[in-house]
């Protein structure tokens, strides 16, 4: 049972590796890339590693993937306003 | 295909050079920022034009670059995976143990009196290691700050000039229901949850980064919920930049203490304690501390410099 688990955890994981380098949109990439590292959390508590399970999930899920959404933010802000005219997309 | 490389080596081919020469100049208005820009863009449409045009000629050097990245990332899955098949298998006894494996086996509880058998590894036999990791994740912040810190010297210029309420800066979400409420109820229990972490690195799984990033998280959520003047009341740039000076030069002075009285045989008088108690392995509580007091600093201060280019108060 746990064999056919992990099987489909690592197709999961190929699929998102894959999927992340194939969509056209940042945001879905970022968010593709967050469930990547999710996925990669319950594979290392899988392989009897809880500490780096704790740090996959709070770095790898949480902050970075945060940090990605900031920056997107900033950059389609600079692309699609000019300085100080239109913000709908605050 | 050899035509285009030389004339890509010679500089012939910069699509840079007409959009640097315009971005230099400051001071100027609006309307003629959007002028320029619009120079710019067409005279980028011009050149992609101009290049597409030079690289339907040079189909060649398509195909070429093609081949060549395809065969140098199947040199690289085959070079891992040869080395992934050479790994002992997940689970198995009798691995290969060198010496070093075996005395961390073996001696790791006697000699570190930490529980976890990873904590007395990188935090008492490798703590040399873990001294350089905290070093690169202070590092980073700094240069962080060097490159997106917003300060009187750069808050005036026009290019930056997003000066109105609704700017990212300042813009809060103030009374969101939903994120608050979750907030409310989460927030705390994630502040215990990485205080345990951290606390009991010697004993369970966990430790100094792992707890650092959970507080980091924590107070990422918090400021995401309530906005950044409630965390300015107590987080500013001045406690951050205190707290970590601390944590690093206490880690560097402690371990160097060990290091220094701790070999070759000398006693170095730091009780390891009863193993399993929180008070235990010696040095590894407050190392664990340490580095997990810079990994939240450093966490929080890439958001906050992220979001609006400054940790509070400074």
């Amino acid at each position: 049972m746990v064999e056919i688990l992990k099987i489909t955890l690592l197709i999961i994981l190929i699929g998102c590796a894959i999927a992340v380098n194939l969509t056209p949109s940042l945001l879905q990439a970022v968010v593709i890339f967050m469930s990547y590292s999710s996925v990669m959390c319950i594979l290392w508590i899988l392989m009897e590693s809880p500490d780096l399970a704790i740090t996959e999930a709070a770095v790898g899920a949480g902050v970075s993937g945060i940090l990605f959404l900031v920056t997107l933010k900033k950059i389609r802000r600079e692309d699609s306003a000019e300085p100080g005219e239109t913000e709908d997309d605050v | 295909m050899k035509k285009t490389f030389r004339r890509w080596i010679d500089g012939d081919i910069d699509l840079m050079e007409n959009i640097t020469r315009t971005a230099h100049e400051h001071d100027m208005d609006r309307d003629e920022i959007k002028k320029r820009k619009k120079q710019v863009s067409e005279i980028i449409r011009q050149r992609e034009d101009s290049q597409s045009i030079i690289l339907a000629e040079e189909k060649g050097f398509r195909i070429f670059y093609n081949i060549a990245a395809i065969i140098s990332c199947v040199m690289l899955i085959t070079v891992l995976l040869y080395c992934v098949a050479n790994l002992p298998r997940f689970g198995q006894e009798n691995v290969k143990a060198t010496v070093v494996t075996q005395r961390y086996i073996e001696k790791g509880l006697e000699e570190t009196g930490a529980v976890n058998i990873v904590s007395g590894m990188i935090l008492d036999y490798r703590a040399f290691d873990t001294l350089g990791e905290s070093h690169v994740l202070f590092t980073a912040l700094v240069c962080v700050m060097v490159l997106l810190r917003k300060d009187w010297k750069n808050m005036n210029s026009k290019f930056e000039d997003y000066s109105s309420i609704r700017s990212d800066r300042y813009f809060q979400t103030e009374k969101d229901v939903i994120l608050q409420t979750i907030g409310i109820v989460m927030v705390p229990c994630i502040f215990v949850f990485g205080t345990y972490v951290l606390l009991n690195g010697q004993n369970s799984p966990g430790g100094g980064f792992s707890g650092g990033a959970i507080l980091g998280a924590a107070m990422i959520i918090f400021t995401a919920a309530f906005g950044f003047r409630k965390v300015d009341r107590f987080f500013t740039l001045k406690l951050s930049s205190y707290v970590t000076f601390v944590a690093l030069s206490f880690y560097s002075f402690a371990k160097g203490y060990v290091f220094i009285t701790g070999a070759n045989g000398l006693d170095n008088h730091i009780p390891k304690g009863i193993p399993g108690a929180i008070l235990s392995g010696g040095l590894i509580l407050p190392l664990d501390i340490a580095v997990g007091l810079v990994v939240a600093c450093t966490m929080y201060g890439f958001y906050s410099l992220f979001r609006r280019g400054s940790i509070g108060g400074g």
